[in-house]
């Protein structure tokens, strides 16, 4: 249940340079000329393939932070004249960003730590319980995988609005609760906990709802943070269900006030910039700090399942 | 097992499989019923006003021009931008899995970052590189000496430049799962390779391609699905156009039922979608089978 990344790296393990120069012949990769060329290409492909990666995210803050008009200059500017912060300033006096920042933050806060233990739940109990009709069950959830949500988006937009949950928190958070994906992702792991474990438990008296909490949680804590991290994430940066259902401005998320502000302010391009940065940080920096739970989950839970 | 063994496990599944019911299964259900009705916004006002009309949403969005083009950019965008992001990852993670490289998990940080950033922000980052006049990415092509191009509002550009920033922000996930794939490679069979004297394209063809088989699949599937469910990027970068050029079918029915409210029409051409994923999985998965 160890998730180092460490170990795979090359130079990290007891390979001896010999090994590692030989074993580079075998690479699947295929280098051409002397083996010295070869790997020069192979790190300027990598470094310019990284520059790609990472270039209009370094120019959005590079033009967030440029004196109002500069990004609209010929020839375009790459850094900016001399740094200014005023559009940070204005995105939350003017533009009201704090509001949409708070709303974004309480919506992708409660659905992770619902869905966290609405999904741990069900995903335990299609591993390790056994009930009528589960494998059934499972089938069938396997089966809602290959439809498209927007199929749901419209009923569930009249139903919201039967429940009269239009343009409330709740209208979002409520269908980000349970996903077959998390279930699937949990199952998959609450599988390796020993059997002897949770029977062991039940022949001390335990609880099944004291068993979960006491054995089955501690034992899959990494997937739990994988899971975590994934669905703060996807509810951050979902788009479309937020701008159907939250009609009023109040209420919007980071994405969808954005999507509406580069309508009136397109022309105010450092402010923009200013607003794409707010948006996509908080995000940039869960994921920099727990990289190596999502990394690891999304390599493990896609091609084992 | 204990008798109450079975209780507690219906209380454990039971919140999930009431909101999923509620909440997704349902919902698809009765968007296959509402497809059959006139559902319109007088209907949003008073449910009575509906009524049942069998298969003539579908028979209207046969003879609906723009129901036609929005398809066909739907599939132009999944057809030419899926291959594209999969060979992208797939470079990317030979690259990556290559013996000599060091610093492996720094770029793998690097290309994995686009992915995880909000896509309604990087698109309007990539609006401004894509500007005709301010954007860097034609001063970059005039360097070379390429005449400014019109990316976003040129009917032939616009959905080209759409591809290319999806590319740039999506190839990271599937390079992960390609990286995975390839380090359950046996390494025998390198070995095995390399006494035969096959070269390294050889290696490639005869044995990383066919060892990646399930991992092709699995990417190609969600890739596809994905793609097929294009929306954010045109709504934020273009609104469909120029000349309608980027409007996609979710597009399409996200505008005809929440913008003009007629739920109807707009479920009919959700369930015209469903399908369209549904036969090309089916036709990936036969590609896949008849391989093996």
């Amino acid at each position: 249940m160890t998730l180092g990344t460490g170990n795979r790296e090359p130079g990290t393990g007891a390979e001896s340079s010999e090994q590692r120069a030989a074993s580079s012949l075998r690479s699947p990769f295929p280098v051409p000329g002397s083996r010295f060329a070869g790997t020069a290409l192979l790190y300027i492909t990598l470094i310019l393939g990284a520059a790609i990666s990472l270039f209009p995210l370094f120019w959005m803050v590079s033009a967030s932070l440029m004196p109002t008009g500069e990004a609209s200059t010929y020839p375009p500017r790459v850094l900016p004249s001399r740094v200014t912060f005023e559009h940070y300033g204005a995105l939350f006096t003017r533009l009201n960003l704090g509001r949409y920042l708070l709303n974004s933050a309480v919506i992708a806060l409660t659905v992770t730590i619902a869905s966290l233990a609405v999904n741990s739940m069900a995903g335990y109990a299609f591993a390790k319980l056994r009930f009528r009709g589960r494998d059934r069950l499972f089938r069938l959830l396997g089966a809602g995988l290959v439809l498209p949500t927007q199929v749901a988006m419209l009923p569930l937009f009249l139903l919201m609005k039967q429940l009269g949950l239009i343009n409330s928190y709740w209208g979002v958070i409520i269908p980000g609760l349970s996903s077959i994906f998390g279930i699937f992702l949990i199952r998959q792991y609450a599988q390796s906990i020993p059997d002897d474990m949770l029977d062991a438990a039940r022949i001390d008296g335990a609880s099944e709802l004291r068993i979960y909490r006491s054995v089955v949680l501690p034992g899959i804590v990494p997937i739990l943070a994988t899971l975590a991290i994934w669905t703060f994430l996807a509810t951050w940066n979902d788009f479309m269900w937020p701008l159907i259902v939250l009609s009023d401005e109040s209420h919007y998320t980071l994405p969808v006030a954005l999507a509406n502000l580069v309508g009136e302010h397109v022309q105010d391009t450092e402010l923009m910039m200013a607003s794409s940065v707010l948006t996509i940080f908080p995000v940039l920096l869960v994921f920099l700090f727990l990289q190596r739970y999502y990394i690891q989950g999304v390599m493990a839970g896609s091609v084992k399942g | 097992m204990p008798a109450d063994g079975t209780s507690a496990a219906w209380l454990f599944v039971a919140p999930a499989l009431v909101l999923i019911g509620v909440f997704f299964f349902l919902p698809v259900a009765a968007a296959l019923v509402l497809s059959l009705t006139d559902f319109d916004i007088y209907a949003v006002a008073s449910t009575s006003n509906t009524r049942f009309v069998g298969l003539r949403n579908y028979a209207q969005l046969l003879h609906t021009p723009l129901f036609w083009s929005s398809l066909r950019n739907t599939f132009y965008f999944a057809i030419v931008g899926g291959p594209l992001t999969i060979g992208v990852s797939l470079g990317a993670a030979l690259l990556l899995n290559a013996k000599v490289v060091r610093w492996k998990s720094v770029f793998r940080t690097i290309y994995f970052t686009p992915f995880v950033t909000t896509l309604v922000a990087v698109a309007i980052v990539w609006r401004y590189l894509y500007h005709t006049r301010y954007g860097l990415l034609n001063y970059a092509l005039d360097a070379v000496g390429i005449a400014p191009i019109d990316w976003l509002g040129d009917p032939r550009w616009a959905m080209p430049a759409i591809i290319v920033m999806a590319v740039w922000k999506n190839f990271g996930y599937n390079m992960l799962i390609f990286i995975a794939g390839l380090q359950s490679i046996p390494e025998e069979l390198y070995d095995a390779a390399n006494v035969d004297g096959a070269g390294p394209w050889r290696t490639f063809i005869s044995v990383t391609l066919p060892m990646l088989g399930p991992t092709l699949l699995f990417v190609g599937v969600i890739t596809m699905i994905g793609y097929f469910q294009l929306f954010a990027e045109p709504y934020v970068m273009t609104q469909g156009g120029p000349l309608r050029s980027t409007t996609s079918v979710v597009l399409l029915m996200y505008e005809e039922g929440f913008r003009w409210w007629r739920m109807g029409y707009a479920a009919s051409i959700a369930f015209v979608l469903f399908v369209v994923i549904l036969i090309a999985t089916l036709i990936q998965i036969r590609i896949q089978r008849g391989r093996e």
